[in-house]
């Protein structure tokens, strides 16, 4: 499997990382030698494996189901890079 | 009474008890050791008024009676750790300015048992990388140096300033945390211990997520007697991490008999790798003989998956922090980017990323979004999955013929110096875990430990891997094995 500069702008659309174009090349290139390191899994037989889902057999508790947390929009907000009016602020996003 | 920071936790807080200290002097004389120290670039946010003014605390606690395991002991902990109104930025730009709101569990626990905060220690950025060369503060620095060499060295990473800072006393022990070697390396690389423990013993409650199947945080410190203190003092469960184990936390320190008579342990084949340098070979059979003359018996073993597990990590790990990671998209915390006229949202998100993480961590993002995306799902992240589970079954197989625990190399080499890795391929700079990723791949608990020097005067360190939740019983052998292998050095004072 080769990535080409178009998967690799694909791929950095969906990771939503802007890439300049002039970058993509050396871009693709590191993703080839990484890939093809990760390409020798394809040598081990996983005929009737099961893919790993939790790696200790622990079944997940479950918690009443009440609200326990809340009424703190300030400090959920204190982060924010713009929040206004109690709400987190971002550009425009329907025309 | 010697330079207060150069203290193990077990002789501070025996000092302390005695009244032959106080928190308040060694506290002072840890943020000393951190003043002098800029150079080694290990503390990147110090807290002194908040360490003294827990130091009070603690001293009024011990005069009082009510001594908690860790009170009075500075520390330091890793920036990928939440602490409350103290920056914690994972190593990255995307969370430059961030104060959380809230404690992380482990962080929390180390408080509760009267630990002083000294500060926020240096790391690769979001933890992906094997020399803190990622991070956005700059390279930590290892305090060891090679004979006659002024060369600067990396501590490894990702928790290379905990490590560096332990090695050069800036503070009396430090968190760590470990996705596919991060505690363990640095420790081996700077003469230091780290523990791993099984995976769902640390709460990872307000810890920067990395790879949550695979993350762990976990003591970095001068002895195995201080990681078996600090550890069940920073372990047990939390309600608000839904992988952590409702198990009782053992009195880690008591189980350290050292004695290992009759105990089997496995030395696995696989880890012996072509162009492994002698020293760290000869280094692995010195730790045979020496847990042999104490009386254990050795096993050869075979793990015969271990040749996967470096590649397995490489598209789990990007995958689950491809995910993680999602979260950093400028509006709820940290860096947002200056937009130009016009820009909308997917421009704000797109650039706010570029700008916000390194280059290391973008290349990861990418990679795990590619292997999760549609089409690869199968042929990447699933087959890394049941190679995952055949790795996991290695373990349990060797466990099962009753071997106690498995003693390897930490690293494969000693610390290489900062820069030299610069223009290696990224798979180079991989092939430092692959001592270590097993263990995480497995969920199981793991030490590394100083047991011997290079020919150039640098620690180097041997891996002891155990039983899942048999920590105690890893750390007492760990103890035997400190014991017998007697390293006492320290790096020369140059920074």
């Amino acid at each position: 499997m080769s990535i080409d500069e178009n998967t690799a702008a694909r791929v950095a659309k969906l990771a939503r990382i802007k890439v300049e174009p002039d970058a993509l090349p050396a871009l693709a290139e590191e993703f080839n030698n990484i890939l093809g390191f990760i390409e020798q899994l394809s040598e081990v037989d996983v005929e009737g494996i099961e893919p790993m889902t939790s790696v200790t057999p622990q079944r997940l508790k479950r918690r009443e189901d009440v609200v326990t947390d809340g009424d703190q929009q300030d400090r959920v907000l204190a982060n924010a890079p713009d929040a206004r009016e109690g709400f987190f602020a971002v550009p425009k996003v329907v025309e | 009474m010697t330079d207060l920071n150069k203290l193990s936790l077990a002789e501070a807080r025996d000092a302390l008890r005695k009244g032959e200290t106080t928190s308040k002097d060694l506290t002072e004389a840890c943020i000393k050791a951190i003043d002098g120290a800029g150079a080694l670039n290990a503390f990147v946010h110090s807290t002194p008024e908040i360490a003294m003014e827990q130091a009070a605390a603690a001293d009024a606690r011990i005069k009082e009676g009510d001594a908690p395991a860790m009170c009075g002991l500075p520390i330091g902990i890793k920036d990928l750790f939440c602490t409350k109104g103290v920056p914690s930025q994972a190593g990255s730009r995307i969370l430059e300015g961030f104060l959380p709101e809230y404690e992380s569990t482990v962080s929390q626990k180390l408080k509760d048992s009267g630990a002083v905060m000294l500060g926020k220690l240096n790391m690769d950025e979001f933890a992906m990388g094997s020399s803190n060369e990622t991070s956005v503060y700059g390279n930590a620095v290892n305090p060891w140096r090679r004979k006659d060499d002024t060369a600067e060295l990396t501590p490894g990473g990702s928790s290379g300033g905990s490590a560096a800072a332990v090695a050069a006393d800036l503070c009396l022990a430090a968190t760590g945390t470990d996705t596919g070697g991060s505690i363990r390396q640095p420790a081996a690389f700077t003469g230091t211990v780290g523990v791993k423990p099984t995976y769902g013993r640390c709460s990872r409650w307000g810890i920067v997520a990395f790879a949550s199947s695979l993350d762990q945080a976990g003591p970095m410190t001068k002895t195995v007697r201080d990681a078996a203190i600090m550890l069940e003092a920073m372990c047990g469960y939390d309600a608000k991490d839904s992988t952590s184990a409702d198990l009782p936390v053992p009195d880690f320190e008591a189980a350290l008999t050292g004695d290992i008579r009759g105990k089997k342990i496995g030395i696995p084949r696989e880890y012996r790798m072509d162009g492994m340098p002698e020293e760290i070979e000869k280094l692995w059979q010195d730790g045979i003989a020496m847990m042999k003359d104490a009386g254990a018996e050795i096993v050869d073993i075979s793990l015969p998956h271990t040749k996967y597990a470096l590649p397995a990590y490489y598209v789990i790990a990007p995958a689950e922090a491809s995910s993680n990671l999602a979260r950093y998209d400028g509006v709820r915390f940290g860096h947002r980017a200056k937009l130009d006229h016009g820009d909308g949202i997917t421009e704000m998100y797109e650039k706010t990323r570029a700008e916000g993480f390194g280059h290391e961590v973008q290349r990861r993002v990418m990679v795990g979004t590619y292997v999760l995306s549609a089409g690869f799902y199968d042929a990447y992240y699933n087959r890394a999955r049941k190679v995952r589970t055949l790795i996991k079954k290695d373990f349990e197989d060797v466990f099962a013929q009753g071997i106690d625990s498995i003693l390897t190399p930490a690293t494969p080499s000693a610390a290489f110096g900062l820069g030299e890795m610069k223009d290696a391929d990224p798979v180079a700079m991989y092939l430092n875990d692959v001592f270590t990723v097993t263990v995480n791949l497995a969920g199981l608990p793991g030490v590394a430990l100083p047991t011997g020097q290079s020919a150039t005067g640098l620690p180097l360190g041997l891996q002891l891997i155990g039983r899942p939740w048999e920590e105690a019983e890893l750390l007492s052998s760990a103890y035997a094995l400190e014991k017998a292998a007697g390293f006492v050095a320290k790096p020369e004072k140059w920074w």
